[in-house]
């Protein structure tokens, strides 16, 4: 018995020193935010956060179009998940509880492409974007993302387990259109599922880097272009780097921390049948 | 079954009344018909348009002298494919990846094997546990670089701080080929362990118990159980964890981007520049035959390490069964 209370205590000491050097570099990113360059030399460094934190933050603003770029992640990342969910959701239940010709092969196909890195079609998605006059506009940043295999694939995997056939076929009986079934039952029962697929597609569109940067100019940014201008322009300005990190960073972490639990569900949800 | 049922209800009916049903049973046989497609079809038309398109025609642009100012395009077939293999910066730019790609990967494979067996067992305070793994994975990646150069700073990092107080000398980080590969795996091991530890324990919570118990009975100690019930048990998530985390690997971008303070070479000597930084240098120069083929092997790569890593399971498979 003793013997398993002090593995136990090992495992503690030991998620806890985990969890310290997974939270240390968000912590250290908020003590080198709230100094100034100077005190950075000093040694041993700052290990406390000092009061330049506003400071910082207004240089920030004064440098890049930093409150544009917050307004347009939220626009990017907020329409792009309402878009997912919703087409996802559609889709998902066709795939899952309809019969139709070729659902085998168009599933087959969402699933086979769900592994083919972003990078193979990025060049042609560029041509087109200059072909639809939307580069530098948010919508070539939208649009492409506005559906995704992953989370077509992921309604299914839910709804395949979490629809009751039965409901559906009662449904049917009482003369409800599919469309009427979609409203009525599927809607209501794919609300937890939609709502992790929700925020876990926010959080990739609001951390996306690459394509952004593509097609993205430094006057109207998303968070993450606007953060590379700060860290590719001003680099030995690490408090106002790191200023402006913090604060398109934070508020995710800080809702993550809030909501955490059902994302976590989500992802290990996903990560059984995957 | 359900669709059957109106046809059921319709034979007692008199004929008068029969008309007006048939209506409503070729609307009824329609929305049936027709409902499934109209659903799939937002997702699908625009996949096809911005997903499976692109990628198609990527192999198209490829075999083209193509850039983005000229309107002529002319075929040259295989021609940057085979500038691309005698080009020695690819090379070194596949060297790097690779060499980031297993300095990242492989700790962070056992790290989150560890971390997972750890967490499968009850545990106080579960959830603040699992929300601290993940809290690396919603920092965007752009963060973690600007957050790490600043740790990895030759004269005010903290990193050096510590080595130097033990009385070495502080490390250059962007300087070599080693501590710049070193530096960039870390930053991709802290954005990713956690994540990977908690689709590992997903897995895990599948395990049978009973399995558990009887090694326990048999005297198995935890590292035992881990190695011999556990690994074995979840091997399919294994391989889909390595495989995930290998497509990951080679599109490694932001990190030696903005590690090197923008320069698109990654670093004077290109000692840390990836295949995707490799491509986004021939991008920025509006040469997007060349682009496309690079994108297109940096594609076949990815299938030849899934390839291997498939055989590799199948093959473990074999020698524990």
């Amino acid at each position: 018995m003793t013997g398993r209370r002090v593995n136990n205590r090992l495992t503690y000491l030991t998620l806890t020193a985990v969890a310290f050097f997974f939270t240390i570099p968000l912590y250290y990113s908020v003590v080198v935010a709230s100094r100034d360059n100077a005190s950075l030399a000093s040694v041993p460094p700052p290990l406390f956060p000092g009061g330049n934190f506003f400071e910082n933050v207004s240089r920030v603003f004064d440098t890049v179009p930093f409150g544009l770029a917050m307004i347009n992640s939220v626009l990017v990342a907020g329409s792009i998940s309402i878009s997912v969910m919703f087409f996802s959701t559609l889709a998902g239940f066709a795939f899952a509880k309809l019969r139709f010709r070729g659902r085998n092969i168009l599933l087959l196909m969402t699933v086979g492409t769900m592994m083919v890195p972003t990078l193979a079609g990025i060049i042609p998605l560029y041509i087109l974007m200059v072909k639809l006059e939307w580069v530098g506009s948010l919508y070539a940043v939208v649009v492409p993302a506005l559906v995704n295999a992953f989370g077509v694939f992921f309604m299914t995997q839910f709804l395949s387990r979490a629809l009751p056939t039965e409901l559906l076929e009662a449904g049917r009986v009482d003369g409800c259109t599919t469309w009427g079934l979609v409203w009525h039952v599927v809607f209501p029962a794919a609300r937890p599922a939609a709502a992790v697929l929700g925020m876990l597609t926010f959080m990739t569109a609001w951390n996306d880097y690459m394509w952004p940067l593509m097609v993205l100019t430094p006057e109207n940014p998303t968070v993450q272009v606007a953060l590379s201008t700060l860290a590719a322009g001003y680099v030995n300005d690490y408090v106002m780097g790191l200023a402006g990190t913090a604060l398109g960073t934070l508020p995710l972490v800080i809702v993550f921390a809030l909501l955490g639990k059902h994302i976590i569900g989500g992802i290990m949800q996903g990560a059984v049948k995957g | 079954m359900a669709t059957r049922a109106p046809e059921r209800a319709a034979p007692p009916r008199r004929p008068g009344g029969k008309r007006r049903l048939t209506g409503r049973h070729w609307r009824h046989a329609v929305d049936v018909k027709a409902s499934p497609y109209a659903y799939v079809a937002p997702f699908f038309l625009l996949f096809c348009a911005f997903g499976l398109f692109p990628i198609g025609y990527t192999l198209w642009v490829s075999l083209h002298e193509w850039t983005l100012l000229d309107d002529e395009h002319t075929f040259v077939g295989l021609e940057n494919f085979r500038v691309l293999l005698a080009d020695s910066y690819f090379w070194n730019a596949t060297f790097n990846t690779l060499s980031i790609g297993l300095l990242s990967m492989l700790p962070q494979l056992l790290l989150a094997l560890w971390l997972a067996h750890l967490l499968n067992r009850p545990l106080r305070a579960q959830n603040f546990f699992r929300i601290t793994l993940l809290l690396p994975n919603v920092t965007s990646v752009v963060a973690v670089v600007v957050i790490f150069s600043q740790i990895f700073g030759r004269d005010f990092g903290l990193i050096n701080w510590v080595i130097t107080s033990f009385g070495f000398d502080g490390i250059a980080w962007r300087d070599g080929t080693l501590s710049s590969h070193v530096a960039i795996s870390t930053m991709i091991m802290w954005r990713w362990t956690g994540y990977n530890a908690l689709i590992l324990l997903a897995a895990m919570q599948a395990v049978p118990r009973e399995l558990y118990e009887a090694a326990t009975i048999d005297g198995a100690s935890s590292f035992t159980q881990l190695r011999k019930v556990t690994v074995p048990m979840i091997r399919p998530t294994i391989a889909f964890v390595v495989i995930t985390s290998t497509i990951g690997s080679m599109q490694i971008f932001a990190e030696p981007l903005l590690f090197g303070a923008y320069t698109l070479t990654g670093g004077q000597d290109r000692q840390y520049q990836t295949l995707s930084l490799f491509f986004y240098e021939n991008y920025m120069r509006l040469d997007f035959g060349f682009s496309s083929a690079i994108s297109w092997m940096i594609f076949v790569f990815i299938l030849i390490i899934a390839g291997i890593n498939y055989l590799l399971t199948n093959r473990m498979k074999g020698s524990i069964r």
